[in-house]
């Protein structure tokens, strides 16, 4: 084994990860067991989030300003959106603090740093599938019959994960350097709820807009989760195409922006 | 395998001065940035000479074999600790490179990576995988690791209560289980209390007996000395000498810290506060050497010369004159006194004028510590002038027994020996 000054960024060094594989099923694990340690209510919290966000939204905005829900009982609508909502709010919010909150690991052992982020992104989706579990009964308690095309909804969620992984990686790097990220993140995540379909249908944007719209690309993985589950929402058109293209070029970037950071973690964190 | 295990050439390793409190918002980093584009720019044309920088490391290079021990040693901020991160990989040099043969393992600091909220056995697991483990390699060496941590009852409860002495000697457990090739260890034995420092130094004595390659950072002189066959002196990022372990440490201890403390030797007792000069003020200047005649500058190891060297003045001639010296602890207590009067072949009589005396004590064996010298001199039997606290002699660690364990306890060190005489009920059966 070499060690020198960092090769140029884009070695990319997979096979180095690919290593660590274990430590990455580790930090998971971590994560999972320790999430919900002392607290009172356990895993339920994964469920009781989007729920009690469905239950204000609908009242708000399902009730009282009654926003078009393509067809579907608002609850389902929006909770259909809420669980990758919330996945992707929840895995970016905590990769991005991971690697400082790991510092003392960093600064005393090696691995590839990109475990750390990684780890909180996967560790996020045993909620998500708390959560799915619990949209499985409430479309039977309202009669709506899953799609067809449900074998595709991991393909969004994918999409989904590949989100959070991205904007994850820059915002961890970031956080590193500048701690301002952590107070950035609340805004963040508002401004990027609303700029995203989950308390109403991308329908009521005009058409000729809604492919740009796909830029973000949660706004592509919510559509394509009420396309591909509920089925009745129309199929969500090239804007997917655009997320998945906004998605690849995030997470490319975030990669290499991560890479050329990462010499530096151990000095500056 | 090739015979060595690290080969390191040129490894330098530059900071950006204030990089330890680096920009943290963004509002005080934009002006930096343009500042240091601007800045970049500049220095295009002169090369490398930014003023904000240091190299906590310029070029290092070493050589260590396999199943050799060595010792890093130097002062705070001679690079030490630098040098090990980057061999362990946590931080990338600036410049050169090093290539190391083997899997290497580092003990930085034992219990990374623990979390509270995890129980015993989980945390072996999360800890070992962050250590480089395996999965299945953790689960054939858990039993061992519990054993030697001694934490059998509580593996299966949360780290959190654990009492600090468990933690420890949990975390240590699971390092000394790592297996390494190449072993990276740094001032882990400063954790701890005493019995575990032991436990940890015979797990070292152990590993390296095994013939694995340790490279150990520490300021304890005493397993240094024990432990190690080479030593790397490191001074302001450089190596100021490699070598055999004990001219290394003769270096470091009396030749290198003199570039800071080029006087530490000397006491002028012109000014010395606690004074009784019944006569005048007689007593001038202590001067200690070691062997050699080296000074003595950051202190001896216990066992080593001391050569007191006092300068005097005699007003006029005398029937006799006596010099005292007596080596206090910092509790004021008297452990040993030396007296011209104990010299058979001492001088008196008709000396007039200065004086230079030599009290040598050929080995020092007081316990680690700082001593001061009060003197005294005496003129016809009669206290001429005194000072306390006119000097001051510290005692540092060393292998005096050759077990590389340093004596702490009491206040001289003795040489002797323990051997069973008689046994009564002889040995328990086989």
């Amino acid at each position: 084994m070499i060690v020198q000054p960092r090769r140029a960024f884009w070695h990319l060094e997979l096979r180095d990860l690919w290593e660590y594989r274990e430590l990455l099923y580790f930090l998971v694990w971590r994560d999972v067991k320790v999430r919900y340690k002392q607290t009172a209510l356990g895993v339920a919290w994964a469920v009781l989030q989007p729920l009690m966000a469905t239950l204000i939204f609908s009242i708000f905005f399902g009730r009282l300003a009654r926003m078009p829900s393509d067809g579907v009982p608002y609850p389902v609508f929006a909770y259909v959106a809420m669980i990758p909502w919330l996945y992707f709010a929840n895995a970016l919010t905590e990769s991005s603090n991971s690697l400082v909150a790991s510092q003392n690991v960093i600064k005393k052992v090696y691995f590839p740093r990109l475990v750390i982020p990684l780890g909180s992104v996967i560790a996020g989706l045993v909620d998500f599938c708390f959560a799915f579990v619990v949209l499985i009964g409430m479309m039977y308690h309202y009669g709506i019959a899953p799609s067809r095309l449900i074998f595709l909804f991991p393909i969004f969620l994918l999409l989904a994960i590949a989100t959070a992984l991205a904007a994850g990686l820059w915002l961890s790097a970031l956080n590193v350097q500048f701690r301002d990220v952590k107070h950035t993140i609340p805004f963040l995540m508002q401004f990027w709820m609303f700029a995203t379909p989950v308390v109403y249908p991308s329908s009521i944007i005009p058409p000729k807009w809604r492919m740009w719209y796909g830029l973000n690309p949660m706004a592509g993985v919510v559509e394509g989760f009420r396309w591909s589950i509920l089925g009745r929402a129309g199929h969500p058109g090239p804007m997917i195409w655009f997320s998945a293209a906004a998605v690849i070029v995030m997470l490319a970037g975030g990669y290499l922006y991560f890479r050329k950071m990462e010499t530096s973690f151990a000095d500056i964190v | 395998m090739s015979s060595i295990a690290i080969q390191s050439e040129g490894l330098s390793k530059r900071y950006r001065l204030g990089s330890s409190v680096p920009y943290r918002t963004l509002r005080e980093s934009l002006p930096g940035l343009v500042r240091g584009a601007a800045k970049r720019v500049r220095s295009l044309g002169t090369g490398d000479s930014r003023s904000d920088t240091f190299w906590a490391l310029r070029d290092v290079s070493f050589q260590v074999q396999h199943g050799e021990v060595i010792g890093v040693i130097g002062r705070n901020g001679a690079g030490k600790s630098t040098l090990l991160k980057i061999l362990s990989r946590i931080t990338w040099p600036t410049e050169g490179r090093a290539l190391i043969h083997g899997r290497i393992g580092s003990l930085l600091e034992v219990g990374t990576g623990f979390h509270p909220e995890l129980t015993g056995r989980e945390n072996i697991f999360l800890n070992g995988a962050i250590m480089g483990m395996r999965k299945a390699e953790i689960a054939s060496k858990f039993d061992e690791i519990v054993a030697f941590a001694e934490v059998e009852k509580f593996i299966d409860t949360a780290v959190k209560h654990y009492s600090s002495g468990m933690y420890v000697r949990l975390a240590f457990a699971i390092a000394a289980h790592l297996d390494p090739e190449i072993l990276i260890v740094d001032e882990v034995l400063a954790v701890g209390d005493l019995a575990f420092q032991q436990k940890c130094l015979g797990k070292m004595s152990e590993v390296s007996r095994e013939g694995r390659t340790i490279l150990f950072v520490s300021h304890n002189m005493a397993v240094v000395e024990k432990l190690c066959e080479r030593a790397i002196v490191l001074h302001q990022g450089r190596t100021a000498f490699q070598g055999e372990t004990n001219e290394a440490i003769h270096h470091y201890l009396n030749t290198m810290l003199a570039v800071n403390n080029a006087d530490g030797h000397v006491f002028d007792l012109s000014g010395c506060p606690n004074r009784k000069s019944n006569v005048a003020r007689l007593l001038k200047r202590i001067e200690l050497y070691t062997d050699d005649n080296l000074p003595v500058l950051e202190g001896i190891r216990i066992g080593k010369r001391l050569k007191v060297k006092i300068f005097f003045d005699l007003p006029k001639p005398s029937q006799s004159f006596d010099m005292g010296l007596g080596f206090e602890s910092m509790f004021g207590e008297r452990i040993f006194t030396a007296h011209s009067l104990f010299e058979p072949s001492r001088p008196s009589g008709e000396w007039v004028g200065t004086q230079v005396f030599v009290c040598d004590i050929p080995s020092f064996t007081l316990t680690p510590g700082m001593y001061n010298i009060r003197i005294w001199l005496d003129i016809n039997h009669a206290e001429a002038d005194l000072i306390n606290q006119a000097a001051r002699v510290t005692v540092l660690e060393s292998d005096y027994y050759g077990t590389g364990k340093a004596p702490w306890n009491g206040a001289i060190v003795l040489k002797h020996n323990w051997y069973v005489e008689e046994r009564v009920g002889g040995r328990a059966a086989q």
